[in-house]
């Protein structure tokens, strides 16, 4: 798949701010006032302009509104819609804790469930995908919850949970490789079954249909070489995972030091999720290729 | 509306007999001249005289080598559009409704005042069916020609979609494939018709006849050999029977001068 | 609930009206249907009643649209201001391009009328050009089959009055095997696909020969990989085995052929000649009687046996000579075997298989009919096996042999003009004896003496003037190649740069994109055309060019006159051209303007009237000095070639109810137009089959004006013609041949099927054969300026087998340089598994000059495209004899681009541009680029 930036910046930012508006929801950490203000600040930036991001890769913006109305099937639509109303109900919340100094629970509790639930139909909208056998698994929306919570747990500063949800999510991630890499070929989809002729011996894609590019190859077709992936897989696990977890785990003394590292942590882990994203799309083989004797 | 409905009253779609496709593209070049003018937005072309031309097509025809374990290699090509699946994807997954699945014949269109142009569909479809249009931002697709195939502007004949219209080789049909009485239907049960990727699950309505089996002559040998047997090894030999074939020809009066 | 969808109109208007016409996207002649929105073409589909696609259409008429919308079209006459070959013009005035043009040919017309070289290229009109011409009085007239298929149509004619090509086509209807011969594409082209579509559907079996398993030979039950030039030796050793068997039909070739007609075997002038009547007619054995009788006479049954003798000598029937041929073991499939590359069993099944379906499943129609010695059939016998060729087995240097020898394998079948077999479609057949002979003759002011291609029937019919050298600037009908009806497109330039056999004045292309695609020795060419005198002036004085398009030719004339696109214009499709008919009926057709040009652009022939009527040509004016027609659509409507008889057949006469022959009628082209732009005769039942032989059809066809009287004639398996040129190699007769000849007319002009090796002498090291076809959507036409076209077709691969690939190291997308022994190239390659294991190919003229068609410079045409042209030289590589051999065909001149012989090689990426090699400097494109996007829509 063509690794859009629209697309990697919307996944990375709004999983985070999502993920943070989680642990906010829930109380952790219980925040007032202006430091509220500050946390809320940071994650509604993260979500919405994740949202916003994800508006750039539309043909016709103007209409977005129009994605709310399908959520009875459509899993993009459902994001929207939690989305929407996750960040509703959590403004009603922050504007509690950040105006009114109180916290109201039950909502907080629904906010922080309605993010959770946007970043699993978030996930939700590629792992549905058959077509594209490295995001149908179950894995992925087990990737998308688990990097949104340890991020959102990083943001937090929720110091206990943290170290081991980057743990978790580093497993994850780990698995999810492992099993991706033989999705294409266990899904049973070549180019065999792609044309039907499989059974009458080797298929081989001879001409394409058009010498020049078109949509499809621009939009499904994209080859990254296996070492260049294996080097990204490694800045991505180091960045989103082993480093953060140093950082936070690293026993400093004064109040600077720790936020100073604890924001390295966040920065490190940002850049190894939107790495991460990068290699979630670019290489994910669309079956369409196979059409065209690519992957 | 995404939600696909329960059932179509009819399963219109093409069947594509790959045995007689001779990949000449007259059917991808009459669809974009009927589509480019007709249902919705143009389908237009970047770079039409440039460096990198390319545009949006409903219906593409790949070519693909089958080597068989024995004998020689075979060139089999494939016209491709969107084959009107009965659990289609696409359609589901459309978030604003502009994807639907008709349901008096099936046939899967695009709403293209609804799309938002987010591309799901086309990601969600395993046969790349359907193409962004650059220009326009929207989603186009084959429509079956559903402007032509009820269209009471065209003679009767004429009403069926432009691609089956073309075809010189007549390697296209149309029809409705969930009525077994039908020549389409019949078709696919007399030559094998296959669904392409059946594990998708996907349920296409559109079929595809396999190529029939080929390089087969040397097999007959022994039916042919027998035909072969020479009635003379040498000329003169060869003289002497032509003289009396000649007598068994209707017409002809035995031995003229010699 | 119930489910909602959204409302659709699925009844949209679908225009304002339907204007029919004639597609020229290629030669397929097919009818359209223009829809027009708001004056603008909208959509354009196949005309369903037409006789030619019967509604169909391919990519290519589809995309007429793009054709007519393509930047790439001149928009005003142009006047050359650099340097040849730079593109550099300034637009003029229609006045001012007539007064230049009549300027430079008035004054040939008066005084070295040769002075003029006239040759068209994808012309449709070419009754009408070869008729200007004759009237300007060059000899220097030919249209550009000398490089397409000449071998295919002369063979043809020769053999049995008719090729393949648009001449005749397969009886679809009862055909039960089709055997497919070196065909990637052909004029037929919807016809074709129909015709494999239907007998496909009802399982019949289709065989392809070709090395290359594409298009037509991808669907082919069996697939017969040949060695390139082979096909000759391939289709003998079936002759072999089908006559050691017996099978071959000896009612037909005892009725219908000169198998029967007894040749002279006394030495002498006339040996090997048939023996003739004091009437010339071609005795044979009557084997009722035994007596000596001519052919044609009531109730004779031709013996194809009995021999004559007479003073001591025995004269044999022609069967013999070919049973003492043919029946040799060095046809038999065993010893042909490696040199064609196909396995001796596999040859064995084929011919077993033409022998089972002509034979076992022969079969009867209940029609009657009477052929012309007067005998009364009550049946006709079918024998489904049909056959189809083109340039694959032409374009060789033994191509006129190898099509003779297909023919000759069809006859032997009994399966021309059959029920099931091969059929003629009017105005063929037509003996060689009813087509013209060659003219050439120079009388300044004066039309030429006659028309200036032909069958010459003999060395006499040799265009030489007193001093035995060539009459014409192409040196066709002489020693070198004297069958060349077709004329040498491919060596004019070559020729007029050389001053051989003279100077010419001005070169006059119309629709011929010589300095590009359409020349061998490309870059050769474009020297050619730019080359000058010592005293500063281009060798070939002055070039006049007529395109509708920015092609890379325009670059290389002196003034341009802007052509019309095809729904722009007035056009007959003739049957005194090359007609559209079929097997069943005889068929013209005409275009129309559907709409007007937005651009100073005239339709070439009526500029051709307007340069005549300045001249006064003959022919074109009344007695009193007046023009006979106004435009090209006057002259349609009132040209009379004979009394009675003009380019349209249809709808003569004062009330327009004649065909064929009838007056003049004003209203024609009002009535064609009113009949979807076309007029079918059909052929009377009983009519329909063996129409060389059957009284019906050949009265007919005298009544439609194909011929003055009945024409019925034999078959010849062998030619006499030929025959005659070995005669006047071994000496005999007035006119010989320089002495370096005679030992290659001995040996090529063998007047029963020879094969022979096409292998170019000095080749050494260049083992691999090379081809080019032209893709099904861009066959035959002006693809790549057509935006949606060139997108299916943009580049174009060196396709290479894969034991190829493998031994060289290649991969898909590597580059290789290729050579011959004239030039090398450097390319893009892609592996090919259906493919001749000691063959590479690729798609022909995908390759542009920059600059050239309004395209960008960095269109992948002009970047990765290239030319397998610049590897061929129109001539051989020297023998080292001091002779220069033209790389063509010995007995009609035609190009034998298809006996290329390469090495090939892994290279690296040319200079890290990625560009195929040669590249050449850009043009300037004299109509500009194209735009950015386009979003094509006419309506609202």
């Amino acid at each position: 798949m063509h690794p859009a930036p629209s697309v990697i910046l919307f996944t990375t930012f709004s999983g985070l701010g999502f993920g943070l508006l989680v642990f906010l929801g829930l109380g952790l950490p219980a925040v007032t006032g202006t430091v509220a203000f500050v946390f809320y600040a940071i994650a509604y930036a993260l979500a919405v302009g994740g949202l916003l991001a994800s508006t750039f890769h539309l043909g016709r913006p103007e209409r977005a509104w129009r994605a709310l109305t399908q959520w009875k099937t459509s899993w993009l639509s459902r994001e929207g819609v939690c989305a929407v109303a996750a960040l509703i109900v959590m403004a009603l919340y922050a504007f509690g804790a950040v105006f009114l100094d109180s916290h109201w629970t039950l909502l907080g509790w629904t906010g922080a469930g309605l993010s959770l639930a946007t970043v699993f139909t978030t996930s939700m909208i590629y792992t549905q995908l058959k077509a594209i056998p490295r995001w149908n698994m179950e894995l992925t929306p087990a990737v998308f919850l688990s990097f949104s919570l340890a991020g959102g747990a990083l943001l937090a500063g929720a110091e206990d949970l943290a170290p081991w949800l980057l743990a978790i999510a580093g497993a994850v991630q780990l698995a999810y490789w492992a099993k991706g890499d033989r999705a294409l070929e266990t899904s049973g989809t070549n180019l065999g079954t792609a044309t039907g002729l499989g059974g009458r011996g080797a298929v081989r894609a001879f001409e394409p249909p058009h010498t020049g590019s078109n949509y499809l190859l621009r939009e499904f077709v994209h080859v990254v070489g296996r070492k260049h992936a294996q080097k990204l897989r490694i800045i991505a696990f180091v960045l989103g995972f082993a480093l953060p977890l140093l950082l936070i785990l690293t026993p400093v003394q004064g109040f600077a030091v720790k936020h100073l590292l604890a924001a390295l942590a966040v920065l490190s882990h940002l850049a190894g999720v939107a790495v991460s994203r990068w290699l979630f799309f670019a290489q994910a083989e669309h079956v369409v290729g196979l059409y065209y004797g690519k992957r | 509306m995404t939600e696909l409905p329960a059932k179509t009253d009819r399963k219109m779609g093409l069947v594509i007999d790959l045995d007689t496709c001779v990949g000449c593209h007259a059917c991808v070049i009459s669809c974009k001249g009927w589509n480019t003018e007709n249902y919705g937005a143009p389908l237009s072309d970047q770079e039409p005289y440039g460096g990198d031309p390319s545009g949006t097509f409903l219906n593409r025809v790949h070519s693909y080598e089958v080597q068989p374990e024995h004998g020689h290699a075979q060139l089999i090509h494939f016209p491709k559009s969107c084959l009107h699946c009965e659990d289609a994807p696409c359609v589901t997954v459309c978030p604003t409704g502009a994807s639907y699945k008709r349901v008096e014949d099936g046939i899967v269109l695009v709403n293209e005042d609804h799309c938002i142009g987010c591309g799901l569909c086309a990601w969600s479809c395993p046969y790349g069916a359907r193409e962004l249009d650059l220009a326009e931002g929207v989603m186009k697709k084959c429509t079956l020609c559903v402007d032509r195939i009820y269209n009471e502007n065209l003679p009767e004949i004429d009403r069926t979609p432009s691609c089956v219209r073309t075809c010189p080789a007549g390697a296209r049909h149309f029809g409705d494939l969930g009525d077994p009485d039908s020549d389409v239907s019949k078709l696919v049960a007399e030559r094998g018709g296959m669904d392409l990727m059946p594990e998708m699950g996907t349920k296409p309505v559109n079929k595809y006849l396999p190529p029939r089996p080929k390089d087969r002559i040397e097999d007959q040998i022994d039916i042919l050999a027998p035909l072969l047997a020479p009635v003379a090894e040498e000329p003169q030999g060869f003289l002497a029977w032509l003289d009396k074939a000649l007598d068994k020809l209707p017409g002809q009066s035995s031995g003229g001068a010699n | 609930m119930k489910f909602q969808q959204p409302r659709v109109d699925t009844s949209p208007p679908v225009s304002d009206e339907v204007r029919k016409t004639t597609c020229y996207m290629c030669a397929c002649r097919c009818g359209i249907n223009v829809h027009m929105k708001d004056g603008k073409v909208a959509y354009i589909e196949g005309n369903r009643d037409h006789p030619v696609n019967k509604g169909v259409l391919c990519a290519k008429g589809s995309a007429g649209i793009m054709q007519v919308n393509a930047p790439s079209r001149l928009r005003a006459p142009l006047k050359r201001v650099g340097p040849r070959g730079s593109g550099e013009f300034r637009e003029i005035s229609w006045d001012e391009a007539i007064s230049t043009a009549v300027g430079w040919l008035n004054e040939l017309h008066e005084t070295a009328p040769q002075k003029l070289a006239f040759f068209t290229g994808r012309d449709q009109s070419q009754s009408f050009t070869s008729f200007w011409a004759q009237n300007f009085g060059t000899p220097n007239y030919a249209a550009h089959g000398g490089f397409c298929s000449v071998n295919m149509a002369t063979a043809g004619i020769y053999t049995m009055g008719g090729a393949f090509w648009e001449f005749g086509q397969p009886d679809w209807e009862h055909t039960k095997l089709f055997m497919l011969f070196g065909v990637a594409e052909d004029h037929d082209s919807n016809p074709i696909k129909m015709g494999i579509g239907k007998i496909k559907k009802r399982g019949a079996r289709v065989i392809g020969v070709n090395p290359i398993r594409s298009g037509y030979n991808a669907v082919a039950d069996d697939w017969v990989g040949i060695t390139p030039g082979t096909d000759g030796l391939f289709i003998l050793s079936l002759v072999h085995v089908l006559m050691k068997a017996g099978k071959i039909d000896l009612d037909y070739l005892s009725r219908y052929t000169n198998a029967p007609v007894l040749i002279n075997a006394a030495e002498g002038p006339d040996n090997g000649l048939f023996l003739r009547d004091d009437d010339g007619k071609m005795l044979v054995i009557d084997r009722n009687t035994g007596k000596l009788t001519p052919f044609d006479q009531p109730g004779v049954r031709p013996d194809l046996t009995a021999v004559y003798e007479r003073d001591g000598v025995t004269h044999r029937p022609v069967f013999h000579l070919m049973a003492e041929r043919y029946l040799s073991p060095d046809y038999a499939p065993e010893a042909i075997a490696d040199k064609c590359g196909i396995p001796a069993t596999r040859i064995r099944a084929i011919a077993g298989e033409l022998a089972r379906v002509a034979f076992d499943e022969a079969f009867e129609l209940d029609v009657e009919w009477t052929d012309f010695r007067g005998e009364t059939h009550s049946k006709m016998t079918g024998r489904p096996v049909s056959m189809h060729a083109m340039r694959g087995v032409s374009a060789h240097a033994n191509g006129f042999q190898t099509c003779r020898a297909l023919h000759v394998l069809q006859i032997l079948l009994g399966t021309v003009e059959v029920p099931g077999g091969f059929r003629f479609k009017p105005p063929y057949p037509k003996p060689v004896e009813a087509h013209p002979t060659p003219h050439g003759d120079r009388r300044p002011g004066r039309p030429l003496d006659g028309p200036h291609l032909g069958f010459p029937r003999g060395p006499d019919d040799l265009l030489l003037d007193e001093n035995g050298n060539p009459q014409r600037i192409d040196k066709a009908f002489t020693w070198e190649n004297p069958m060349s009806a077709h004329g040498l497109m491919h060596m004019v330039i070559s020729n007029a740069h050389a001053g051989d056999p003279y100077k010419i004045d001005t070169l006059f292309m119309y629709m011929a994109n010589m300095s590009w695609n359409s020349s061998m020795n490309t870059k050769g060419v474009m020297e050619m055309l730019s080359a000058r005198n010592d005293d500063g002036g281009y060798m070939i004085p002055h070039i006049i060019y007529s395109d509708a398009y920015s092609s890379e030719m325009v670059a290389y004339a002196d003034l341009i006159l802007p052509d019309t696109t095809y729904l722009e214009r007035h056009d007959c499709i003739s049957l005194l051209d090359r007609p559209i008919c079929e097997a069943d009926a005889a068929a013209d057709a005409i275009r129309w303007p559907v709409i007007e040009p937005d651009r100073d652009v005239r339709g070439f022939q009526s500029v051709l009237i307007e340069l005549a009527n300045r001249m006064s040509l003959p022919g074109f004016t009344n007695a009193d000095g007046s023009p006979k027609w106004k435009d090209y659509a006057d002259y349609i409507v009132n040209h009379e070639r004979k009394p009675g008889i003009g380019p349209l057949a249809g709808f003569r006469g004062e009330n327009g109810d004649k065909e064929g022959r009838g007056e003049v009628n004003p209203d024609q082209l009002n009535r064609y137009i009113e009949n979807g732009g076309f007029y079918v005769a059909h052929i009377p039942q009983g009519a329909d089959y063996y129409k060389p032989w059957n009284a019906a059809y050949q009265d007919w066809a005298v009544g439609m004006g194909i011929y003055d009287s009945p024409q019925p004639y034999l078959f010849q398996l062998y030619v006499e013609p030929m025959r005659k040129f070995q005669l006047a190699a071994e000496g005999h007769g007035n006119r010989q041949p320089p002495d370096h000849l005679r030992q290659r007319l001995k040996a090529v002009m063998d007047p029963l099927p020879i094969w022979y090796e096409t292998d170019q002498q000095g080749n050494e090291g260049f083992t691999v054969n090379a081809l080019t076809q032209r893709p099904m959507a861009m066959y035959h036409s002006w693809g790549t300026q057509n935006a949606w076209l060139r997108q299916l077709h943009g580049r174009n691969p060196l396709y290479v087998p894969t034991r190829l690939m493998r031994e060289h190291g290649l991969q898909d997308g590597d580059w290789a340089k290729v050579s011959s022994p004239h030039g090398s190239i450097t390319v893009p390659v892609m592996e090919m598994a259906a493919l001749n294991e000691n063959t590479v190919w690729t798609w022909n003229a995908i390759g542009k000059r920059k600059g050239a068609w309004a395209l960008e410079q960095d269109a992948p045409e002009a970047t990765k495209g290239f030319l397998l042209n610049h590897l061929i030289h129109e001539l051989l590589p020297p023998k080292g004899d001091g002779m220069r051999w033209a790389n063509s065909d010995p007995i009609t001149g035609q190009a034998a681009w298809f006996d290329l012989k390469v090495k090939i090689e892994k290279a690296a990426a040319p200079d890290g541009l990625q560009e195929s090699q040669p590249a050449f400097p850009a043009q300037q494109s004299p109509v500009g680029t194209g735009p950015e996007e386009l979003k094509w829509k006419v309506g609202k």
